[in-house]
């Protein structure tokens, strides 16, 4: 049968990649499994192959495949990025990839983690949105030249994917601290016009576990998949001592 | 006091340091030349105004300035509940402003 | 406790944070020692022999680079804290510009501070 032959023969030339997974509950360990290795192929669809073809009970999470949803965010070869829009040959080490839920959080099962913290962080710095109208009102009119529009355009688009507190190593020894992510946050509501409780959010920012525990480290910023600078801020947070609330 | 307060005495504090550290660093090198002595030290500070609003400058700020630094790395890095960590930065404080202003007295 | 990077600016903020620590733990000792000047200078000139060992210099020596490191990282600290950072989102464009400059603050601080040090040697030996 050669047609047989000649696939068992493209079967021995295909080369192989080693992927390291977490797998467990609560308790776990690193299983080894083996992926053909293939051109423009994404961590997401290594651990896709690895659940369909290998381990039907591997749990991992994703939704929208393209860097728009954040929720396949995980460890990967030791750094925290989005699986989707990360290329396997641009990761793997020496052809070895290693996969981990996100650090800093809670581990449910297997490649998910419990973000529940990361989301009450949001509450804790004040990073919650109360508008000064109403419905009835017309819109708020914003200037997009002025300072404070600048600053909070720098800052905005986060998806809540969870990098930047999984890169953090503030969070990692101090599980008081807010993180990256909830103080950006509050930096773009101080520098909003609509925002009603600025002070408010103002005073929660500073409060224990706020934007002082920062040490300015940067992991944040550098691995923010979409390039925000939650360094720049926390900076601008931290300057409000001196020159209060930023202008209109 | 809150958080932050305790936060901006830190960075007060460290503006004022920064300056008194360099002219300290300058001074201990041009000290040090043919070892110290009681008496070079003592002529230097001895019923000196400069020298001696500089050294309670220095000492009330480090005072500030340890104390606060010290208790973000034992809150961050300990398990010792809040209250004891404020409380033994509040006895650093004093420590280091009683040695500190005694030391001051003694040279100047 | 596990850094997830050791960058720059992961030993900037380590650097800044242990020799904070040991010069708050040697400054009593400092005052003390600095305060027995009260006790007239007989007893000082004893304390100024005895900081002329050998021994007790290469302490001191290790203190002036200690006192120097955390002065040039607390300066990094306020001038990244306290200088504004441009308002412009950085998409696609590599490593943040102001991480890296902040980055490249911290070997030029250890080189200043092993200067000072050198300088230090040179001077009281």
């Amino acid at each position: 049968m050669p047609t047989n032959n000649s696939n068992s023969e493209q079967t021995a030339k295909q080369e192989m990649l080693e992927v390291r997974v977490w797998r467990g509950q609560g308790q776990g360990q690193l299983k080894p499994y083996q992926v053909p290795l293939r051109k423009n192929q994404t961590v997401l669809d290594v651990i896709t192959e690895i659940q369909r073809l290998q381990a039907p009970d591997l749990s991992y999470r994703f939704s929208c495949r393209v860097g728009v949803c954040g929720s396949c965010a995980m460890t990967v070869n030791g750094k925290p990025r989005w699986t989707c829009r990360t290329h396997v040959s641009k990761v793997a080490d020496e052809g070895v990839l290693t996969i981990e839920p996100l650090r800093n959080l809670p581990k449910i099962k297997d490649l998910v983690c419990d973000l529940a913290p990361f989301i009450d962080t949001w509450q804790k710095a004040g990073a919650v949105f109360k508008p000064t109208g109403t419905r009835y009102d017309a819109p708020a009119k914003v200037d997009p030249d002025s300072a404070c529009r600048r600053a909070a355009d720098a800052s905005l688009q986060c998806i809540n994917c969870a990098v930047c507190y999984s890169a953090c190593d503030v969070v990692n020894w101090n599980k008081d601290y807010v993180g990256p992510a909830a103080l950006n946050r509050a930096w773009t509501l101080l520098n909003d016009v609509r925002h009603d409780e600025r002070a408010a959010t103002l005073d929660k920012v500073f409060e224990d576990g706020g934007c002082g525990s920062c040490h300015s480290h940067g992991n944040c910023t550098r691995h923010c998949p979409i390039e925000l600078s939650p360094s720049a801020s926390i900076a601008g947070l931290k300057r409000t001592l001196f020159t209060g609330l930023p202008g209109k | 006091m809150k958080e932050r307060h305790l936060f901006l005495l830190q960075r007060l504090s460290a503006i004022f340091l920064a300056p008194l550290v360099v002219l300290h660093l300058v001074v201990i090198m041009i000290a040090v030349r043919n070892g110290l002595s009681a008496e070079e030290i003592l002529n230097r500070t001895q019923g000196n105004y400069f020298w001696g609003g500089f050294y309670v400058l220095f000492v009330v700020s480090v005072s500030i300035h340890a104390p606060i630094g010290i208790r973000n790395v034992l809150r961050e890095w300990t398990a010792i509940p809040k209250t004891q960590v404020n409380q033994i930065c509040i006895f650093l404080a004093v420590i280091f402003l009683m040695s500190g202003l005694r030391a001051v007295a003694a040279v100047i | 406790m596990t850094p997830l990077n050791k960058h720059q600016s992961y030993f900037a903020a380590i650097g800044h944070r242990f020799s904070g620590v040991l010069l708050s733990l040697f400054l009593p000792v400092h005052f003390l020692l600095l305060g027995t000047a009260l006790e007239g200078e007989a007893n000082f000139d004893r304390y100024l022999a005895f900081a002329d060992n050998p021994l007790v210099k290469f302490a001191e020596w290790g203190l002036v680079i200690l006192l120097s490191l955390h002065l040039f990282f607390g300066l990094r600290v306020l001038m990244l804290e306290f200088t504004s950072w441009p308002a412009t989102k950085h998409l696609g464009k590599g490593e943040n510009p102001m991480i890296r400059r902040w980055s490249s603050w911290v070997i030029p601080s250890v080189i200043a501070s092993a200067f000072i040090g050198v300088i230090f040697l040179v001077q009281s030996f």
